[in-house]
């Protein structure tokens, strides 16, 4: 089988698309890609192909629905959220890559982009996969920019940096800084002690070491002003909402050794522990620093998913049409919906009829009939025909708006389980503090001189930086693998819940199922070769973007040439191929042209069925069905396995319900569900206790997806349902999930590891500490060896 | 020993200028993008078949 040269797919026999491409002649598989390496050939950046490390995206389904609205983003009250005007005409935008696969991506874009005429910078950031680009807008547009970016196989979408990005631009630029002046300062710091400690065994020049104090104390200075002003801060900020966090016991140990060590090195008695407190501050710092890169990766990821691209609607003034955004559209105005366009708003039909998918929003995966008169829903996508539709709902009062609100109200309403970190925390540190003023008291009344340096050893050897460091460090190695699995966590409290997760439910079209139809079967009532009769019917339905069409298509292997198409919506089409009249669609219209009825077995079961006829007799039957995942099955048994329930809750009807539950092994499975009622079921499992985790995909799943404990949308879902989850599963695979249960627990299991080794740390230590037998190096090293275990122990979780 | 009294805080000079020197990559974004760069340097930038690069040399053949 021969694949393309450009994205890898296979090339049909039958076709014949080629590129000259480095001195040879290559296999394309389709026109998109022929284009695009055609593009990239003429511009002289053949030598992309010897530099890729992987093989670009196919760029097919992109092209067409995107180039269309790109002349939207030239507008200036479009502009003005994500462009930013300099000097003269020159303007700056940020940009959102996709199809960025390997470093030759970066390469290919940036010289084919910087070629333009009046383009002044375009800079492609590898890590991120954004760019930064800078034009003279009176020599190009916008609209142009991304066209050229489009026409090389990537898709680029303006986004706006300042929402989001800037700020966590900023707050990684500065704990960067903080934790190169504490991690400077306690090297510096650190080699002073080592030469203070060996003072201490051989004999030390007193002025000397009087010196060496003033010198670590000079270092320690910004770092505990700069560097740890961080734990000060929102400790005290802990202490005004009169609670006790991580932070509390962080600032006091840091504080009351630097002012301990501080009063010593002024009056030159007692023991400084400067090492301790720059050696913790850098530990500490960098624990969050790793924790915030995975929370701002993560973030970014799921900012991909949220395009600023417009949706554009076709508007109809006296009949004339032109292009907008939709939410320019205002009540009884006109609008053209072309087949394979979304419904813009809540309407009427006025003019056309046509079948309209309205799966997103109600998971049924047929599409249902609509015909003058009958009302639309914003969201919906037309399949057949064009209309005509006058807008009676716009904004807030649309459907979509209605589940909206459903989902805030449903976030405000999610139960909330207590994190294990927080809760051991809060008492850790009420008794770390109840202890220290008892071992003050007891001390102050025996050996008042000794009470201070006692106390003080206290705090420092029970310096929580293990227990504070146990949690983020499992949780960060845990995200970054299952990230690199396509499994992305967006909220931090997901791992630890999904470990403790008692049911899953699923959706059906869309998760367990690919969403759209595919040809199952050819049962052929004549004598001629089903491969002949797909081709046939694939002619017969080359002009129709209906799912049905769609799937046929897609199946046949050779396409032939129909003329005369007449479609009759809801019904099928008639079309002459090779000379010949011939119907596709629904059994009684195809009936209709030779007079005889089929009966046949599938036509009672729960599938779409359509037949293919001529004049003179019934020719085939095509049974189509959305295709079960391949790997359901699996997935549905492994979670079984694992002793957590399955559940299926779906909008589509109950014999295609049950017949996908029947496959899948799945007990419990309830169909035409809406979405309030989906809240309702999810919530009333909740009542009786258990962790319910929620895979879905659509616009109706989104509610539930927001009352689920965990939520999991699928990576080519809704943009409302990756907001309103807590993953997102990017590589569609469905045993990844699976993957993401055994990786919680695994999880759940270091943090508690993790936590058990800083307890019977500080249990040992904090009697010795409390009887005064600790020196002050001895701590400092436990405190070290103790975090350094912790982090190993995490990373653990990045093998297999 | 009387040397550790200049030695000492020439080190905290250097100390310095090593905090600054790291605060002053991280305002011009060094770290922003830490996989690109390794890339970039083995890409060719200087085929003449790009527009714009046709005058340079010619004896730069393809492979």
């Amino acid at each position: 089988m021969l694949n393309c040269y450009h994205c890898d797919l296979p090339v049909l026999p039958s076709t014949d698309y080629k590129v000259h491409i480095k001195g040879e002649d290559r296999p394309m598989c389709c026109p998109g890609c022929q284009a695009v390496a055609q593009a990239i050939v003429d511009n002289g950046l053949e030598n992309f192909y010897q530099f890729r490390t992987e093989k670009s995206r196919n760029p097919q389904q992109a092209l067409d629905d995107v180039l269309e609205s790109l002349p939207l983003y030239d507008r200036p009250e479009l502009q003005k959220d994500f462009v930013k005007s300099e000097a003269g005409q020159l303007r700056q935008a940020s940009l959102i890559l996709e199809g960025i696969v390997c470093a030759a991506c970066v390469w290919l874009s940036e010289r084919h982009v910087m070629s333009l005429p009046g383009v002044t910078e375009f800079r492609v950031n590898y890590s991120t996969r954004r760019a930064t680009v800078k034009w003279d807008d009176d020599r190009i547009h916008l609209s142009d920019i991304l066209k050229a970016i489009t026409a090389i196989g990537y898709i680029a979408h303006p986004f706006d940096p300042s929402r989001q990005e800037k700020i966590q631009k900023q707050e990684r630029s500065k704990a960067l800084r903080k934790l190169a002046v504490a991690g400077l300062g306690a090297m510096q710091v650190m080699m002073l002690a080592v030469a203070m400690y060996a003072g201490e065994a051989q004999g030390m020049d007193s002025d000397l070491r009087h010196f060496m104090r003033w010198v670590s104390l000079v270092i320690c200075m910004p770092v505990v002003f700069y560097s740890a002003a961080t734990f000060f801060i929102s400790a005290w900020r802990d202490l005004r909402y009169r609670q006790l966090g991580m932070d509390v016991p962080v600032s006091l140990a840091i504080g009351s050794a630097f002012l301990a060590s501080v009063w010593a090195t002024i009056y030159d008695t007692g023991a400084v522990y400067f090492d301790s407190v720059t050696m913790f501050t850098f530990f500490l710092l960098s624990g969050r620093y790793l924790e915030m890169m995975a929370r701002h990766r993560a973030g970014q990821a799921a900012e991909e998913l949220v395009r600023l691209l417009p949706v554009t609607a076709t508007r109809v003034i006296d009949g004339l049409e032109e292009v907008v955004s939709a939410a320019e559209l205002q009540v009884d105005d006109m609008v053209r919906i072309k087949p394979g366009e979304t419904v813009p708003a809540d309407g009427v039909i006025v003019e056309g009829s046509s079948s309209v998918d309205e799966s997103l929003l109600t998971g049924e995966s047929v599409p249902v009939t609509r015909l003058p008169g009958n009302d639309l829903i914003g969201g919906s996508v037309n399949a057949e025909s064009p209309l005509l539709m006058r807008i009676v709902k716009v904004g807030e009062d649309t459907v979509l708006s209605s589940i909206v609100r459903l989902l805030d109200r449903a976030q405000t309403e999610k139960p909330k389980l207590a994190q294990v970190a927080d809760r051991v925390a809060g008492w850790f540190v009420g008794i770390i503090l109840i202890l220290a003023g008892l071992v003050a008291f007891y001390w102050w009344q025996h050996q008042p001189e000794q009470a201070f340096w006692i106390t003080l050893s206290v705090l420092v050897v029970t310096c929580p930086c293990a227990l504070s460091l146990a949690t983020p460090a499992a949780l960060v190695a845990a995200t970054g693998q299952l990230t690199r699995k396509g499994l992305l966590i967006t909220r931090g409290h997901a791992l630890e819940t999904l470990a403790k997760a008692t049911h899953v439910i699923f959706d059906k079209t869309g998760t367990l199922t690919h969403g759209r139809l595919k040809l199952q079967e050819v049962i052929s009532l004549s004598g001629v070769t089903k491969t002949e009769l797909l081709n046939i019917a694939a002619a017969v339905e080359s002009g129709s973007e209906h799912p049905i069409a769609r799937a046929i298509i897609e199946a046949a292997v050779d396409k032939k040439t129909a003329s005369k198409m007449h479609a009759t919506t809801g019904c099928g089409i008639e079309a002459e191929v090779n000379g010949k009249l011939y119907r596709v669609g629904k059994p009684d219209y195809v009936a209709d042209l030779n007079g005889q009825t089929v009966t046949h077995d599938c036509l009672r079961q729960a599938k779409t069925v359509i037949a293919l006829a001529d004049e003179s007799e019934p020719l085939a039957l095509f049974v189509l069905n959305d295709v079960i995942r391949e790997d359901a099955q699996e997935t549905v048994t492994a979670i079984k396995d694992k002793g957590i329930s399955v559940s299926l809750l779906s909008g589509d009807r109950q014999v295609v319900v049950d017949s996908v539950a029947d496959k899948l092994g799945i007990q419990d499975a309830l169909a035409s569900m809406l979405p309030a009622q989906k809240l309702q079921h999810i919530q009333a499992l909740q009542k009786r206790g258990e962790v319910v985790v929620m895979v879905g995909d659509g616009v109706n799943d989104a509610p539930v997806l927001a009352a689920a404990q965990v939520s999991i949308a699928m990576g080519e879902g809704s943009q409302i349902a990756h907001a309103s989850a807590d993953m997102v599963l990017l590589s569609e695979q469905l045993p990844h999930i699976v993957d993401g249960i055994t990786m919680s627990r695994r999880t759940l299991i270091v943090i508690r590891q993790n936590l058990a080794w800083a307890l019977v740390y500080n249990l040992v230590a904090l009697p010795m500490a409390a009887m005064g037998l600790v020196a002050p190096w001895m701590a400092a090293i436990g405190m070290s060896l103790s975090s350094l275990l912790v982090v190993v122990n995490a990373l653990r979780l990045t093998y297999e | 020993m009387n040397i550790l009294y200049l030695l000492i805080p020439i080190g905290v000079l250097f100390l310095g200028a090593a905090i600054w020197l790291f605060i002053w990559t991280v305002r011009s974004g060094q770290y922003e993008d830490l996989e690109g760069p390794a890339y970039r340097i083995l890409m060719d930038d200087d085929d003449p078949k790009i527009p714009g690069n046709e005058k340079k040399d010619e004896k730069q053949k393809e492979e």
